[in-house]
């Protein structure tokens, strides 16, 4: 009787796993998200692909911090490990990935990329290989507090010097009426990846170009990117708080979200969370593009956004790039931007009644999603991340007045193009 | 009699290193053979991402270490946290050895009591206390704003004169409890009669402190102190979690950190991580023979 | 009330007031982990010393959005197995240094002692192709495995120093009744070493139960990792969003066990330390 029970449980486990075997699925694994709504909806659309094609999709967590994530996939790819087949990788990464992922338009049909933005398939697109397919764009917006402006009389800034002077007003004003923990503006200016973006929207908001132009020539050394650093420098314990300099998204959201900012810069994500039922400020966020530097400028907003890739070491490279092709279909995309206001990478969708009813600023903010600023990812490569590392650290030590812009930013030109190898930068 | 214990130490001998073999083994594994590969990877050009294709440079990686001043500011940095914050640590925690050390009803609650910061793994606590530092939500700046002790909320982490102090604090707090402990146990372990004879001849308690508590503990000291130096020396996940890759607080191992991973040159991260083996390695070599000369004296 | 009396009394006061500071000091950030762990939304963003409407939401959703209770058992495998492993092999090893003379002694108390000196990172990559090229990748015996690193010099020392203390009678006893070495490791010594043995078991298992940066390294799926990297890993319902509540409830979860390990032991701590570090 003792040895009876191992003895069936073994059996059972037989049969169960015979019996799934019988199928001849093939089990996938893909890693998308980490946790909450993401994790979720990408649960729901795996599993509906698994259901129609009858093969098995296991769901991997991975970090939700981009530069450990991006980590994690240098190491599993570099011991080609088959241990994730669909990878989800960030908008600058495709340069650095791109050898050990897989030539997807062999896979898709060649109008299949037609209906995403051009722009991003120019991006996911390595020396002629189509490595990625866009899964969800991102722009840096800017958002305000409608009921100050209101208040103050004031309209949404187009241009950086209205921000600064409205922000520095009503600030004051807030102050003086008792609230001494008000701020004009936060942002993302910590030495991390994040300042990168910001820094580049003012850069480019000016006309300053984005660091280094589609030729590889280094650019980002000219005076409109100097005025623009010295403005943002102004900043800085004006309308800004000194901590303003290790923000990260989400401390720059606590501050704001408090009801402690008049504008804040950040991702849309922040949207749905400072409407939240329990947001101090719930009702009262405006959204619009990123200012323009000056009258000759124009507004802008950094290009973020998530791709799905498929890994050489995959097993299973043609179901793979098949799941690939649901998630990043048209129906898939609006069920996303419906569920978790996730922006499509398909214009189309910008233009969708369902889409629009439920994030009205995805109509008002198209052209800027559409013309959002890519960071020089595609063109540096690998030593992309060197490239970012170099420019936040320069512009890091500009907004903390260690040193002027304009010597800044020459000495940031010299290091980046010895970086560059004469613009090879190979 | 003479050749049976020989031969019998012979047999011990012999079951000693049967008895070591093991730990050696396993030691080789895995120290001696990623440290062993981690050098070797710093005299070439490997790239995380295809480190099969990497060349021979020969001390290019080294030579440019030596010539970055980003690194030396990490070694600077580390130096001056691993300095202040030992020092700062040894000082609070004698004092809170020395009252633990006194009778006082609840004594086993407050010992108890200062063990809780070290049982939280680092990650959180770092996490917690950049939350704490915040300036404009953070209760720290909230509740020296209560008590006036400051007109306007300072941002801690994001100056540079704030930062690696901010950091220093809660390393303090993370590590004295430990220190505290140690030298708890080092009071605890010292001689009775001394104090009892000083009480007795009206000797004033802190001329007890300087001359015979001090003196007595010194042994005690000197190891808390050289273990604490070491970990401090290595630190990494405190400086990472609460200001990552800011050049103001950068250590060393996030330095090696940061080019070994982020930009992914496993070749110059490998160079930067053997460097920090060796300086450490030096360190201890000297140490143990400053050690060893004052054991003889 | 004798001037003498007034002083004595002043000076019981200020030795409470410094009690209070260094208990303040050393619990207030916990304090302030649990508040702000009953906290939900944009509550946390205000300072409020007592939260006025405990919620419980974070402590379930822990558990709801990920195999935290599968990761506290990943948690409780490694360091367990880490102790097990690290204390059976570091016996053998402390027998033989503690209780044997024989020449290059000292030079191997260095050599282990200088592997505990090794930065974590300068082994990172080295160790990832140790772990895959053994195919333990994202296996948790790659962790009580690797783990092996730190808390192995450390055992090593702290039972050398015990060892050495044992009176000598009983080994000599033990030989003349001609009992082999493992006997007397096994049969005279180990119950001796009760105390010391959990003393430094549960160092070693407070250092593996807190361990990072390998077990982010070495772990892939959620349901592999560990309670450090699980935290770490918390994430909120987007990409940038950091469910502080979340995360303070579940530190609160693996602390107060924690805790609750420590009181028990602190005694048999402090000893062990003593032990291992001065006489060392």
């Amino acid at each position: 009787m003792k040895l009876f029970l191992p003895r069936f449980l073994t059996m059972l486990l037989l049969i169960l796993v015979g019996s799934s075997g019988a199928v001849r699925a093939a089990t996938l694994s893909i890693s998308c998200g980490a946790v909450g709504v993401e994790m979720r909806l990408c649960r729901q659309g795996v599993e509906a692909w698994a259901k129609q094609t009858g093969n098995q999709v296991k769901v991997v967590a991975t970090p939700n911090s981009s530069t450990e994530r991006f980590a994690l996939y240098q190491q599993i790819l570099a011991s080609h490990s088959s241990d994730i087949d669909i990878l989800q990788i960030d908008v600058v990464w495709p340069g650095t990935l791109a050898p050990h992922l897989v030539d997807l338009s062999q896979y898709i049909g060649k109008d299949a990329t037609k209906q995403f933005f051009p722009a991003l398939i120019a991006n996911d697109t390595v020396n002629g290989k189509l490595v990625a397919l866009p899964w969800f764009t991102n722009a840096g917006v800017l958002y305000y507090r409608k009921d100050l402006l209101k208040k103050y009389h004031a309209q949404p800034p187009a241009t950086w010097q209205q921000l600064t002077d409205t922000a520095r007003r009503i600030q004051n004003a807030e102050r003086k009426a008792g609230n001494p923990r008000m701020y004009g503006f936060v942002f993302q200016a910590k030495g991390y990846e994040g300042l990168t973006c910001d820094a580049l929207e003012w850069i480019d908001s000016f006309g300053g170009g984005t660091l280094i132009d589609a030729d590889g020539k280094v650019t980002v050394d000219n005076p409109r990117a100097v005025a623009a650093l010295q403005l943002a420098r102004s900043w800085i314990g004006d309308i800004a708080p000194r901590g303003v300099l290790n923000y990260d998204e989400e401390e720059s959201r606590g501050v704001f979200q408090s009801g402690n900012a008049v504008f804040m810069r950040n991702w849309p994500y922040a949207w749905a969370l400072g409407n939240a039922k329990d947001s101090p400020i719930r009702g009262k966020i405006g959204v619009i593009a990123v200012p323009a530097g000056g009258t000759d400028g124009h507004q802008t907003g950094t290009l973020g956004g998530w791709q799905l890739a498929v890994s050489r070491y995959s097993q299973h490279p043609e179901l793979a790039a098949d799941l690939v092709r649901y998630l990043t279909s048209y129906a898939e995309q609006k069920r996303r931007a419906l569920a978790g206001s996730y922006n499509p990478a398909i214009p189309a969708l910008y233009r969708d009644h369902d889409v629009l009813a439920a994030v009205p600023f995805f109509g008002t903010l198209y052209t800027t999603f559409e013309h959002a600023v890519a960071r020089p990812s595609r063109i540096a490569g690998s030593k992309y991340a060197r490239v970012s590392a170099e420019f936040y650290y320069t512009v890091h030590d500009v907004l903390s007045g260690k040193i002027a812009a304009a010597p800044a930013l020459a000495t940031l030109q010299q290091k980046l193009t010895r970086l560059s190898r004469g613009g090879q930068w190979r | 009699m003479s050749t049976h214990a020989s031969r019998l130490t012979r047999q011990r001998v012999r079951s000693a290193w049967l008895f070591l073999a093991p730990v050696l083994v396993v030691l080789a594994l895995v120290a001696g053979w990623p440290l062993l590969k981690t050098i070797g990877y710093g005299f070439t050009d490997a790239s995380l991402i295809d480190p099969a294709s990497a060349k021979f440079i020969g001390l290019d990686n080294f030579s440019y270490l030596l010539l970055d001043s980003h690194w030396w500011a990490a070694v600077w940095n580390t130096t001056v946290f691993a300095v202040v914050s030992v020092a700062l640590e040894t000082v609070l925690g004698l004092v809170i050895a020395l009252a633990l050390n006194a009778q006082f009803p609840g004594r086993g609650g407050l010992r108890a009591a200062i063990l809780i910061p070290w049982a939280i793994p680092t990650v959180v606590s770092a996490q917690m206390w950049s939350w704490m530092f915040n300036d404009v939500f953070g209760v720290i700046n909230h509740m020296l704003l209560a008590l006036h002790l400051i007109s306007h909320p300072i941002a801690w982490l994001a100056s540079p004169d704030t930062a690696l102090l901010s950091i220093i604090l809660v390393d303090v707090w993370k590590t004295t409890p430990f220190m505290a402990l140690l030298l708890l146990a080092g009071l605890q372990m010292l001689p009775q009669e001394c104090f009892e004879s000083a009480r007795v001849d009206g000797v004033h308690p802190l001329k007890v402190f300087f001359r015979i508590t001090l003196p007595l503990l010194k042994p005690a000291l000197t190891v808390a102190i050289i273990f604490r130096l070491l970990d401090a020396l290595r630190m990494f996940d405190l400086v990472y979690v609460m200001s990552g890759n800011s050049r103001d607080t950068m250590s060393m191992s996030v330095y090696a950190r940061q080019q070994l991973i982020d930009f992914g040159d496993l070749g110059f991260g490998s160079a930067a991580a053997t460097m920090i083996f060796a300086i450490i390695a030096l360190f201890t070599a000297v140490y143990l023979t400053v050690a060893r000369v004052g054991r003889e004296r | 009330m004798t001037p003498r009396r007034i002083k004595r009394l002043i000076g019981r006061g200020a030795f409470y007031l410094l009690l209070l500071v260094i208990g303040l000091y050393t619990v207030f950030p916990f304090y302030w982990a649990v508040v702000s762990s009953l906290k939900s939304g944009s509550a946390l963003f205000q300072v409020e010393f007592w939260p006025a409407h405990p919620a419980w939401d974070n402590y379930v959703a822990v558990f709801r959005e990920q195999p935290f209770g599968r990761n506290i058992l990943n948690s409780l495998f490694v360091a367990v197995s880490t102790v097990a492993l690290s204390l059976s092999l570091a016996l053998a090893a402390a027998y033989a240094l503690g209780r044997v003379r024989f020449r290059g002694r000292g030079l191997l108390l260095a050599v282990i002692l200088g592997v505990s000196m090794f930065p974590q990172i300068a082994v990172l990559s080295g160790m990832f192709e140790l772990i895959s090229g053994l195919g333990l990748y994202n296996n948790l015996l790659a962790l009580s495995f690797s783990y092996l690193i730190f808390t192995l010099p450390f055992t090593v020392w702290v039972l050398t120093t015990f060892m050495r203390e044992l009176p000598q009678e009983l080994e000599e006893a033990a030989i003349v009744d001609g009992a082999t070495p493992f006997t007397i490791v096994t049969r005279v010594f180990m119950p001796l070493m009760g105390p010391a043995l959990v003393t430094t078991g549960l160092l070693a298992f407070i250092a593996a139960w807190n361990e990072f940066l390998f077990a982010l390294t070495f772990t892939l799926t959620s349901d592999m990792r560990t309670v450090p990297v699980a935290i770490a890993l918390i994430s909120g319902a987007s990409a940038y969003e950091l469910p502080w509540g979340n995360i303070m409830a579940a530190s609160v979860i693996v602390t107060v066990p924690l805790i609750a390990l420590v009181l028990v032991f602190q005694r048999r701590i402090v000893t062990g330390l003593t032990a291992g570090a001065i006489k060392g």
